[in-house]
């Protein structure tokens, strides 16, 4: 019975599999045409780049809440891993150092570039935090980053502003429409406060993810 | 077939062989890769889908932006549940999955 | 048969290919290795699906850090089952 169970889930999630591809090819056209909605809109949207338009000004609730989920997921591991000594950031090959002492800069500038890209071209927040998350990793396993215990002051400042900014914009915009619906005129520039404070934040989050979570070895 | 249409049909094959190894692995770390690429599937469904038509479309490209970010933060709660299960009970496996368990790699 | 469909049909069975083999495969090293391989075979679908944002994304996290944050469970999980190897 036992050496049997997985046969069974394997047939079935089969059988799920070739259902779902059935329900595929027996679809309908679009009913709704969701890019030229997007396109329309383009214009009022603040930015030129039409997936930054969804996630920032059309969807901006749907990022709002992604950043407060990557901030409880934090909280969770941050709960979770033994606290540990801080420091004992162990020197790993020189090679290793000086190829990540000058990777880490270029990274950063990379980052720069894709936030600000964003506005016109594939690019932006989440993009910029993944590079400025990788830095992170690189410098730790380099070992120029120690690992810390609980995140200080400044850390934890890092760690929420990008939440922050964002409900504060959204707040502040309350008054003149609906939630998160910029005035045509401030949506460029209220969309890039809000990208730069979510790349430091998704970039601190990320590589805090894996530097609380990896332990100090010996 | 579109391009949409194609990748879509491989993200429920995606999808099934991650829910199959999802339910049926004992080992947490190798549910946590099958999660992953359960997922993996699901996003290929959601872009490919509406994308059948050719075309391409902004809308499900974002939410899937937001639910590659959103699974990485789940990978690093789940490893990190998984770790503290491994130093309370010195085992990677769910008490559930323990009776029938081999001793599985590494 | 046209090139650009024979390469689609080509990354889909890496793809299947690659995701089967990482649940299946003894090592658990090598599982995460071939999730990582997995990631970047993403990241192409996402370019051939015209998606260069969602593609980025992946390489950056769907390979780099998911990669990073599994490799270093295996370490831990290796460092635990053989103490002082």
């Amino acid at each position: 019975m036992k050496r049997a169970l997985p046969v069974v889930i394997v047939a079935l999630a089969a059988l799920l599999g070739a259902a779902l591809a059935a329900a595929m090819l027996d679809l309908p056209p679009h009913a709704v045409r969701l890019p030229g909605a997007v396109a329309a809109n383009l214009a009022a949207s603040g930015v030129a780049h039409p997936i930054t338009a969804v996630l920032l000004n059309f969807r901006g609730y749907d990022t709002l809440l992604e950043i407060a989920v990557l901030l409880l997921a934090l909280f969770g591991v941050l709960a979770l891993v033994k606290p540990h000594a801080a420091g004992a950031a162990h020197p790993a090959h020189p090679l290793l150092q000086t190829l990540a002492r000058l990777l880490a800069p270029l990274m950063v500038l990379v980052a720069g570039y894709l936030l600000w890209i964003g506005a016109s071209a594939p690019g932006g927040a989440f993009q910029a935090g993944a590079v400025l998350a990788a830095a992170g990793v690189l410098l730790r396993l380099a070992g120029l980053l120690p690992t810390w215990a609980a995140p200080n002051l400044l850390l934890r400042v890092g760690l929420a502003l990008g939440l922050l900014v964002f409900v504060a914009v959204a707040a502040a915009v309350l008054g003149h429409a609906t939630l998160l619906t910029y005035p045509p005129a401030l949506a460029g520039g209220l969309i890039l406060v809000i990208e730069a404070s979510l790349t430091l934040s998704i970039g601190l989050i990320l590589a805090a993810l894996y530097l609380a979570s990896t332990e100090v070895r010996p | 077939m579109s391009v949409g249409l194609l990748y879509a049909l491989a993200g429920a094959a995606l999808f099934a062989i991650g829910l199959a190894g999802l339910l049926a692995l004992p080992h947490l770390l190798r549910k946590i890769l099958a999660f992953n690429i359960l997922g993996s599937g699901a996003f290929l469904i959601l872009v490919g889908l509406g994308q059948r038509d050719g075309s391409v479309d902004p809308v499900p490209q974002a939410m899937v932006l937001t639910g590659i970010v959103v699974a990485i933060a789940a990978t690093a709660l789940a490893l990190a549940l998984a770790r503290q299960l491994l130093e309370r009970t010195g085992r990677m496996q769910l008490p559930e999955d323990r009776p029938d368990a081999e001793t599985d790699d590494a | 048969m046209s090139a650009t469909l024979a390469f689609d049909l080509l990354l889909i069975v890496a793809l299947v290919w690659s995701a089967a083999r990482a649940l299946t495969v003894a090592d658990l090293f090598r599982g995460v290795v071939l999730l990582i391989v997995f990631g970047l075979l993403m990241a192409l679908a996402w370019a051939r699906l015209g998606a260069p944002d969602i593609a980025l994304a992946e390489a950056a996290i769907g390979a780099g850090l998911t990669g990073a944050l599994l490799l270093d469970a295996v370490g831990h999980l290796r460092a635990k089952r053989e103490p002082g190897a």
